[in-house]
């Protein structure tokens, strides 16, 4: 339950159950007659009952249903027909707890007879949708669920995700090749050890070894092949990885053991092989699976908050088109809450326009026909009309990608740890065991396969599976215990990159701020927040949501209007903009507001701005104490920025442009220093490319979550702090276990060269080295947290 | 000795029949969601 809990959103616990929404377990007001907080709630239950599937709420674990939210995406442009009298569609789901979500989708789904499949993948959140129709029918179904509290997404199966996919299956297939194997040959090398003393004879035990081989080679063969290729890789580009010294060893023991078995020896290493190929699939294939979750994780959060864009016909209808096919000279009608899918110009309407995502600007931009907007605002106004001017290569964002292309080629450089000590590791390794092999054939004057027995045994007994495990098993680890605080790991080499960090550079927008407005003034008036909230609930503009945020426990007023530019109306009490609301003298005091006007009472003013994370001044504290310097980097204005700055007590820069940006992280590199970026907006993407290591929080943008190594989730900035505890810990582990694989290797490679070991010998040192290995890792889930991340989570 | 000759196949065939298995279940999808097959189960058709 690993995922339900990464999407899992809080839910108001209610003390008395009578006074909580019976669908959604948000508090009702008081004295409130309804079930229900809202219509949608009510709306919810009806379907859940009608349908007779009023079991979930009692199976539903610990969480309760979600407020369901309008259905503000075209899915008809998503599905697809499937020959010529049915349709599919795939869609992303969010609100997934556990299985009762499941089981009710799909019971619900199911009792519609057109719907011939529908199937909720929990682990990555899809659901599968097949009906009798057409396409047009799309949303009717999306929006049925969507009824029940569940957000959607269209569910696009990116190329780079489907081949992850298969190499994960590919990897669990060798493993399980390499495990039959590895135990039905370990049964026969236990009778032939135990046998060893005489009792077993000659005949037998060639007869053993046979059986050995006619399994262990042909599943070396299978299993090996991940290895196999990646050292070949390696070769072929001129260097070498930790897979150049496994190959040579497992394909080294097979032949020579194939030979020993041909003359009728004693000494065949089948077993070791076959089972160091299990050991070293099997950390794989963990490795790649708590990666795998991280990014899959990323991927749906991007997923839910990308969606189509509403392109004006000529006939002056919408219709809905996905991002990618709009065309230069489209116009696009973008609602308040819309966020701009491509780059243009105004062409009607005045608005404001948030572009803290694209510049780091905190305060909205004021736009009108003429001005230049760009993919990734967030129209917080009236409607605008939007003619595209770029689309694809030529947008902003293409040009920051440019720029983080530019930046990501200077972290190539990078070499994985275990990648280094291989380098040097794997020549020692071969030259010892070529002179053992030499030392024998010419001065010890033992027949060659002797001697290339012996050379082997060396090879065997250095295999570096304890050194190929020590590594990863850490980083396993080390990759789930931050993915439960809500950190997850992006990059192989993160965690190693993030442990020799000695310098962060935060963004302010976004990253030490919260990145969207909240309510600052007029929450002292309690009476007349509520009936703002009450209002404000039926509409998705920001400020309105920033008073709901304001006051969650209170119901949504039914029979509100909205008046797009304008506020929402609900009778004769008005929410909205000072014109809106006939308030001639406003105070210009440069914060976003709204007025709330009702009859014989005085008018209120709320006022918004965006706000520091709760912990930002903890957190620029702890990171300070664990001996790193820390530095604020803006696009916004110097006033903005030197207030933040002030209060978290950092040095600042304000007015960067992102090339600025990621020149001054250049320098900062350039000077010696390792620089931890810590940003959210497509501004930030060139600097957190060019730094040493990168992290932004799980609200940043596509182009900017793709670069970072790490995303973290939450209202905390405290992961931050987590993270880099938790990579300077598995830095020094994995070093540990490094010097433990290398330690024993001192002690165990007299013995193989002088002969003394057996294969029974092999397989006791190289399980024991490998669980010493293992057991050291598993330390890293036991250190103390940081008191405060445990308590913001 | 002659029990060999029965036993070591009879214990490859049982271990082949399990690999089979694990590849036919991997094949047909069951180990793509780990964590709903889990829940699944306990809920009834119906």
């Amino acid at each position: 339950m690993i995922g339900a809990a990464i999407l899992l959103r809080p839910v108001a616990q209610s003390a008395a159950p009578n006074l909580a929404c019976a669908h959604c377990g948000a508090p009702l007001p008081e004295g409130a007659t309804e079930r229900f907080c809202c219509a949608g709630c009510a709306s919810a239950n009806a379907i859940i009952s009608a349908a007779g599937l009023g079991s979930f709420y009692e199976r539903l674990e610990r969480s309760r249903g979600h407020r369901p939210e309008l259905l503000d995406t075209d899915f008809v442009v998503h599905a697809r027909m499937v020959g010529t009298a049915e349709a599919e569609l795939d869609l992303l789901l969010d609100g997934l707890d556990c299985a009762a979500c499941v089981w009710l989708i799909e019971s619900l789904l199911a009792r519609n007879r057109n719907v011939r499949h529908a199937r909720v993948n929990l682990s990555t959140r899809r659901l599968s949708l097949r009906w009798r129709g057409t396409v047009q029918d799309a949303n009717a179904y999306a929006g049925l669920v969507a009824a029940l509290g569940f957000r959607l997404a269209p569910y696009r199966i990116v190329a780079a995700n489907a081949q992850d996919d298969r190499a994960t299956r590919e990897l669990l297939r060798c493993m399980a090749v390499a495990g039959f194997a590895a135990a039905n040959v370990m049964l026969l090398s236990v009778a032939i050890w135990s046998g060893s003393d005489g009792s077993m004879g000659d005949a037998t035990r060639t007869l053993f070894h046979w059986l050995s081989a006619a399994i262990a080679l042909p599943a070396i063969v299978y299993a090996g092949q991940p290895f196999f290729r990646s050292a070949f890789n390696a070769l072929k580009a001129g260097h070498t990885n930790m897979d150049v010294p496994i190959s040579i060893g497992v394909i080294l023991a097979s032949v020579i053991s194939l030979h020993e078995t041909t003359v009728g020896q004693s000494h065949a290493y089948f077993d070791s092989a076959i089972t160091l190929l299990f050991f070293l699939l099997f950390g794989r294939y963990l490795d790649r699976r708590a990666r795998g979750r991280a990014r899959q994780a990323v991927s749906n959060l991007l997923a839910l908050s990308g969606g189509t864009a509403r392109v004006l016909g000529p006939d002056g209808t919408t219709v809905s088109r996905r991002a990618d096919q709009l065309c230069v000279g489209d116009v696009l009608v973008v609602a308040a809450g819309d966020r701009l899918a491509a780059d243009g110009g105004v062409i009607e309407g005045s608005s404001a326009l948030d572009a803290a995502l694209v510049n780091g600007e905190s305060v909205p931009v004021a736009v009108e026909p003429g001005s230049k907007v760009f993919a990734g605002m967030i129209n917080v106004g009236a409607p605008i009309r939007v003619r595209v001017s770029a689309v694809g290569e030529r947008t902003l964002l293409s040009e920051i990608i440019r720029l983080v292309e530019a930046g990501e080629r200077g972290r190539a450089r990078f070499v994985a740890l275990a990648d280094r000590v291989a380098r040097s590791y794997a020549p020692i390794v071969h030259a010892t065991a070529l002179l053992t092999f030499l030392g024998w054939y010419f001065l010890g004057g033992v027949p060659w396969d002797r001697a290339l027995l012996i050379a082997t045994s060396v090879l065997i007994i250095t295999c570096p599976c304890a050194l190929a495990l020590a590594v990863p098993v850490v980083h396993v680890v080390a990759s789930s215990r931050l993915l439960r605080a809500g950190v997850l790991v992006l990059r192989p080499t993160a965690l190693e990159r993030l442990a020799s960090v000695d310098h962060v550079v935060l963004d302010k927008t976004g990253t030490v701020t919260i990145g969207r407005p909240e309510l600052v003034g007029g929450s002292e008036d309690a009476d007349a927040l509520r009936v703002a909230a009450g209002i404000a609930a039926s509409s998705r503009h920001p400020l309105a949501q920033a008073l709901v945020r304001a006051s969650p426990a209170v119901a949504v007023a039914e029979g509100t209007v909205e008046h797009p530019g304008g506020g929402l109306q609900h009778g004769n009490v008005r929410l909205g903009s000072a014109r809106f609301c006939s308030i001639e003298s406003s105070p210009d005091d440069g914060r976003s507001e709204l007025w709330l006007t009702r009859p014989d009472c005085r008018p209120v003013r709320f006022t918004f701005s965006d706000r520091l994370r709760r912990d930002a001044v903890d957190v620029v504290h702890e990171l300070t104490a664990d001996g790193l310097e820390v530095e604020l980097l803006s696009g916004d204005r110097r006033g903005a920025v030197q207030r933040v700055a002030a209060i978290i007590g950092v040095r600042w820069q304000a007015e960067l442009s992102p090339a600025g940006k990621a020149q001054s992280v250049a320098d900062l590199r350039n000077s010696g220093k390792r620089v931890l970026m810590i940003g959210d907006g497509l501004n930030d993407a060139p600097s957190l490319a060019s730094a040493s290591a990168s992290m932004s929080p799980a609200t940043a943008v596509e182009a900017t979550q793709n670069v970072a190594d790490a995303v973290f989730q939450g209202v905390s900035l405290m992961p931050v702090v987590e993270a880099l505890r938790v990579a300077r810990r598995a830095d020094r582990l994995a070093r540990q276990n490094l010097a433990i694989a290398l330690l024993y290797n001192l002690v165990a490679v007299p013995l193989a060269i002088f002969g003394y070991v057996t294969p029974l010998i092999a397989a006791l040192a190289m399980s024991c080295s490998s669980l010493l290995v293992i057991g050291n890792a598993l330390r890293l889930g036991t250190f103390r947290q940081p008191k405060s991340t445990a308590e913001t989570r | 000795m002659d029990s060999l000759f029965v036993l070591i196949p009879a214990a490859l065939a049982l271990g082949l029949c399990g690999l089979a298995a694990f590849l036919w279940a991997l094949r047909n999808g069951q180990f793509d969601d780990p964590d709903g097959s889990a829940g699944r189960i306990l809920f009834d058709d119906e």
